[in-house]
């Protein structure tokens, strides 16, 4: 990754995709707060990342707040569910005026109608089936594109 | 008019009977499945059991061609996905969600989702009305812009032994009625006040509270 000026990141949702998500971007030098409702979530968390964590419900206003939401370059949310993604994505945006917010959804349907609405989200199960797609019908252009190690 | 509650428990349950005593016609979307059992036993609605903000289960509860749809689950976000994708991907006209948490009722307003708190409801109805436990009946009349309030004068209240000229009222509030011992009693300014007088205030939404400490003194 290009080393830019440190962002100051907010990460919802602590889990495989989240705690990694984290542990890189603190890594690389941003300022990282995580919140996440479950504590034992934070495990997941390496020596790597230096950042803050917020045990809290993500959809409360007190807690966004308290992750100093209004200050932060990037909202990035993934918890487990969708509708929460979603929700903390548009008060992201429309509340805290986040200039760059990006949400997990699993849902095509949900993915689909959201970005309607201007909202930037990822689909990890479009992704994977991607990665397939390339892997199964380019196979020597995908070893040579994404090599598992960083 | 075709209605869709999402929702579960006793929430879901009355809410779908008051429109069905209205002769709406009302489908149930909700997350428990033995709940959907004992809902559709005994109701005359349909019931689809499920998450309520999946748009493949919406459509299949027929929310293309829905009037109303009423979202309330116990989780903020759900509701609101649920009302903004009635809106969005089915256009249903009016999408009306719960909120659980007074706070987030300004927030899905910016949002664009319809909501009303029934946290909110009822701490105001109970700001209003049970906190003082003089006031035995409130009525809203004219669509709200004019309360009709009964209270009875404590021996604490600080009105009592004075006449009415004597008690300085805001503008657009007044007594309308003096109940002593059963007997209604037309106010004038020389009448007395005693304790245990039941008042019938007339008032305005904007003096309500005043004119309550007034005679109260709290």
């Amino acid at each position: 990754m290009v080393k830019s000026e440190a962002l100051y990141v907010v990460v919802v949702g602590c889990g495989r995709i989240g705690s990694r998500v984290a542990n890189r971007l603190s890594g690389n030098g941003h300022s990282v707060v995580v919140i996440d409702r479950r504590e034992q979530a934070f495990d997941g968390l390496t020596a790597e990342f230096g950042g803050f964590r917020i045990e809290g419900n993500a959809t409360e206003l007190s807690v966004l707040k308290q992750a100093k939401l209004h200050q932060a370059d990037v909202c990035i949310a993934t918890t487990q569910e969708d509708n929460v993604n979603l929700m903390v994505a548009q008060v992201a945006e429309r509340v805290f005026s986040v200039p760059l917010v990006l949400a997990q959804v699993y849902d095509p349907k949900r993915k689909e109608v959201y970005e309607r609405l201007g909202i930037r989200v990822i689909c990890p199960n479009s992704i994977a089936v991607e990665s397939f797609l390339d892997a199964v019908e380019r196979p020597a252009m995908t070893a040579e594109a994404e090599p598992c190690t960083p | 008019m075709k209605v869709i509650v999402i929702g579960q428990g006793k929430p879901a349950y009355f809410l779908s009977k008051e429109y069905l005593a209205k002769g709406y016609s009302v489908t149930i979307i909700n997350p428990i499945l033995e709940e959907c059992v004992r809902f559709s036993k005994r109701m005359n609605a349909a019931v689809v059991h499920g998450d309520g903000s999946d748009p493949r289960l919406l459509k299949e509860a027929g929310a293309t061609g829905a009037d109303i749809l009423i979202s309330a689950l116990p989780n903020d976000q759900d509701n609101l996905v649920a009302c903004q994708l009635a809106s969005i991907l089915f256009e249903v006209p009016r999408a009306v969600a719960l909120v659980n948490d007074p706070e987030n009722e300004q927030i899905f307003k910016k949002l664009g989702v319809t909501c009303f708190s029934t946290t909110q409801i009822i701490s105001r109805l109970i700001a209003q009305r049970a906190s003082l436990e003089e006031v035995t009946n409130l009525i809203p009349a004219s669509e709200g812009k004019v309360n009709i309030t009964e209270l009875v004068l404590r021996s604490t209240s600080p009105v009592v032994g004075k006449h009415l000229y004597e008690i300085v009222l805001p503008e657009n509030a007044l007594v309308g009625v003096i109940v002593r011992d059963g007997e209604p009693i037309v106010p004038r300014g020389p009448s007395r006040l005693l304790a245990g007088d039941r008042l019938v205030l007339i008032t305005l939404p904007e003096n309500h509270g005043p004119v309550l400490s007034i005679f109260t003194g709290k």
